[in-house]
């Protein structure tokens, strides 16, 4: 790469890598390219850490990301990917036989912003749900708890669409830190999550006059097999997933509302229509 | 004596740290620890059982199939649906389109690096190491430059599975009696056309970088080896398994058991003792307890640690598979060089890989053009007001098993037990090391074993998010 990079550290914490396959799965630019060139004129990343695909290994690996902080202060970008499992005094997840919740901290203090890819990342995800077990929260949830002042950028999705982290970094990289008016009260990007499924649904037309799927495999709309696409924020019709070839609903599944913040809980049972009070508790109106 | 912790372990899927002890030159004691707890099966408790459909699907994002397969088993089980023939069918091109994707990933993305000098890869990327490098600048040349192919190769694989899968990762289109998708013949076509495009690569590119492998590497086939190979079969079409279920115990078939299943605990973080079949574990995490060193549990079959994955479901087709595929793994063999009982080892499992995917991707043609679009693709669904389930295949990483017990309509319990739950194990109540730590335990190393401890662990493909829920 000829431009600038600017240095991207991938923290894993607890999670399961499907936010990092996601990625592994972007077209256009694709992962080669977020990896070897530039991305917008002149600029591109430099990705120093992520465990799954680096060569070194043991303390060569984890001295890369202990000398980050001091060497690049407040010039790098952490994304974090998965859950931060907070009780038990952070033993419930360790990498380097250091708490994740001890490293995403001090990674995140020296960080010049932080991207949480993914909904566990963002906001606890699946780990967090009832009874949480580990105490798993968002990464920011995890900031303001330890009072460090690091913007953060949310990028949820269980996984996130590989062009919603395309997106983000571009606007990152092309016009720097987004200001508040940039963010939606869930701490997204305001200009990638834009729009409830509902309301760009191809089966909209079905809901429209009420013709419902009477099961799995049928035509008609997926409301009454319990899809929560009215009440989910994301450009899934719009892009649809894996190179366009399908995407939740095209292929007969009920939305499950992956990206949003109470995710899984409030949408769960994921295949029962919710009743009007749980409707109404979970809607929080197009944002 | 000198004691060296690898942690973390790159190039495998979530949080596994290493211990090995050298002495002499050789590899006297090693324990694998599993460094991640979320409580998945916890979390899955009193909700609604179709929730842990898409809640275990999301135990790993690397094989989230093997979860929605094996969750989609023990459903069905649990509520007694039968899916049709259409069903079976699309959930079997799915899922062997995950296979597929999981071993180019595997071989190219996290092994092979392992075999590819520093300057081959650029950045973090790069092994970071010359040692003990034995391909030609031209070889090593090619090899980079399939590396990067492959990342390709692996998208398209990943959109096959979208094709009739919903979207990957986290496949959103098999449930409990069937799939929610009925494909157009314009999509069947588009199936078809990729996944010959990938076959191309398979046998194009993949097979002779794993036979070159082979041939440079190949004492790498004595090396990380394990006795006993356990496998629960997988892809079933009207009651019958593309790879038949069974164990090899002290180099003797038998077939599987699964009342034969126990799961210890007693070097796990979890409080309690003893082994018990996964329907009546009960255990709480305790990341105190006194001789635990793994969030990893101990599955032991008949009472021994058995190495599950290719090597296991390639040593049991080769007994009682069907002959197709004794023809492949044979042709392949030979050309490497190897006998049936090198499979399981550091090589032997790539190599294992190699033959599956080929015979996979050949069953998938078959499976296509047997599908009927006229046809449902699901039965409906009730839920018991109790019920219990068992929903056992295996993974591209080895056996997997779901259990449920359903009471008042609502999940009472839910046991996940993984490949890597079965490979990566600590010691059990006899003291007995698990798989991997055998594998590693008696290895010969030049070095400080660092080397050859990562060839050895990275060949069984570990996989932490789906060894720990």
């Amino acid at each position: 790469m000829r431009g600038e990079a600017r240095t991207v550290v991938w923290f894993q914490a607890a999670g399961c890598t499907g936010c990092s396959v996601s990625l592994m799965n972007a077209a256009y630019p694709d992962i080669k390219n977020l990896l070897l060139d530039e991305i917008v004129p002149g600029k591109g990343i430099a990705l120093v850490f992520h465990a799954t695909l680096m060569g070194p290994t043991g303390r060569p690996a984890l001295e890369v990301l202990e000398k980050i902080p001091a060497e690049e202060a407040g010039e790098y970008v952490l994304v974090v990917e998965g859950a931060i499992p907070t009780a038990a005094g952070g033993r419930y997840g360790t990498v380097g036989e250091v708490p994740m919740r001890e490293r995403a901290a001090e990674l995140a203090r020296g960080a010049l912003a932080v991207l949480a890819f993914g909904t566990c990342a963002s906001y606890g995800g699946i780990p967090s749900g009832a009874p949480n077990p580990t105490g798993a929260v968002g990464v920011g949830e995890l900031l303001r708890r330890e009072g460090i002042e690091v913007p953060v950028v949310n990028v949820p999705g269980c996984p996130p669409h590989p062009r919603w982290f395309v997106e983000t970094v571009v606007i990152l990289l092309a016009r720097g830190l987004p200001g508040p008016e940039d963010m939606d009260d869930a701490g997204r990007l305001k200009s990638v999550y834009s729009g409830l499924i509902h309301e760009h649904c191809p089966r909209r037309p079905d809901f429209d006059v009420a013709r419902f799927a009477p099961y799995f495999g049928e035509r008609g709309c997926l409301y009454e097999l319990g899809c929560k696409g009215p009440f989910t924020d994301a450009a899934c019709p719009e892009h649809a997933w894996n190179g366009g070839v399908n995407w939740c609903i095209r292929a007969g599944h009920p939305c499950i509302g992956c990206v949003e913040p109470d995710f899984p809980d409030s949408f769960s049972p994921f295949f029962r229509k919710l009743s009007l009070e749980e409707e109404k508790a979970t809607y929080r109106g197009a944002r | 004596m000198s004691r060296i912790t690898i942690d973390p372990i790159t190039r495998i899927e979530g949080h596994l740290r290493v211990e090995i002890e050298v002495e002499d030159g050789v590899i006297r004691e090693a324990r694998c620890s599993g460094a991640l707890y979320r409580g998945i099966e916890r979390i899955l408790e009193g909700r609604h059982p179709l929730d842990a459909q898409r809640i275990t699907t999301r135990i790993c994002g690397v094989c989230p199939l093997a979860h929605s397969t094996a969750a989609s088993l023990c459903l069905d089980d649990a509520l007694g649906l039968s899916p049709p023939r259409n069903g079976q069918l699309l959930r079997n091109l799915i899922y062997g389109a995950n296979y597929l994707h999981n071993h180019v990933l595997h071989f190219y993305h996290l092994a092979l690096p392992d075999y590819l000098p520093a300057r081959a890869l650029p950045g973090a990327l790069s092994p970071g190491t010359d040692e003990d490098r034995r391909t030609f600048r031209e070889e090593t040349q090619e090899l980079a430059e399939h590396y990067l192919e492959a990342l390709e190769m692996r998208r398209k694989a990943q959109e096959l599975v979208a094709l009739f899968g919903g979207k990957m990762p986290h496949d959103m289109s098999i449930v409990p009696g069937g799939v929610t998708y009925r494909p157009t013949l314009g999509e069947v076509a588009a199936f078809r056309f990729r996944l010959r495009e990938i076959v191309g690569f398979i046998e194009g590119t993949y097979i002779p970088d794993l036979l070159l492998l082979a041939e440079r590497y190949h004492d790498y086939f004595e090396l990380g080896k394990v006795g006993n190979l356990l496998t629960f079969g997988c892809f079933p079409l009207e009651g019958e398994r593309l790879f038949p279920a069974g164990a090899i115990l002290g180099g003797e078939y038998m077939p599987l058991d699964p009342g034969e299943i126990r799961e210890g605990i007693s070097h796990s973080w979890y409080s309690g003792d003893g082994a018990v079949p996964p329907w009546e574990e009960e255990v709480e995490p305790d990341p105190d307890k006194e001789g635990g060193y793994s969030w990893i549990k101990s599955p032991r079959y008949r009472g021994e640690p058995c190495e599950v994955g290719p090597a296991a479901r390639v040593a049991v087709a080769l007994q009682v598979g069907p002959q197709e595929f004794r023809e492949i793994a044979g042709d392949l063999l030979r050309e490497a060089g190897a006998s049936p009982g090198a499979l399981s080892s550091a090589m032997g499992r790539h190599l294992a890989r190699g033959i599956e995917a080929l015979f996979i991707a050949r069953a998938m043609e078959r499976w296509l053009s047997e599908l009927d679009l006229s046809a449902p693709v699901a039965v409906e669904y009730r839920i018991p007001v109790e019920g219990r389930g068992e929903g056992l295949t295996d993974a591209p990483r080895g056996a997997l098993g779901h259990w449920i017990r359903i009471q008042g309509k609502r999940i009472a319990h839910y046991q996940v037990i993984s490949p890597t739950t079965w490979n990566a194990s600590p010691r059990d109540e006899r003291g007995v090391p698990g798989p991997i730590e055998q594998a590693l335990q008696g290895t010969r190393v030049q070095g400080d074993g660092i080397l050859e401890a990562g060839r050895i662990v990275r060949s069984f493909d570990p996989c932490l998010a789906c060894a720990i829920q």
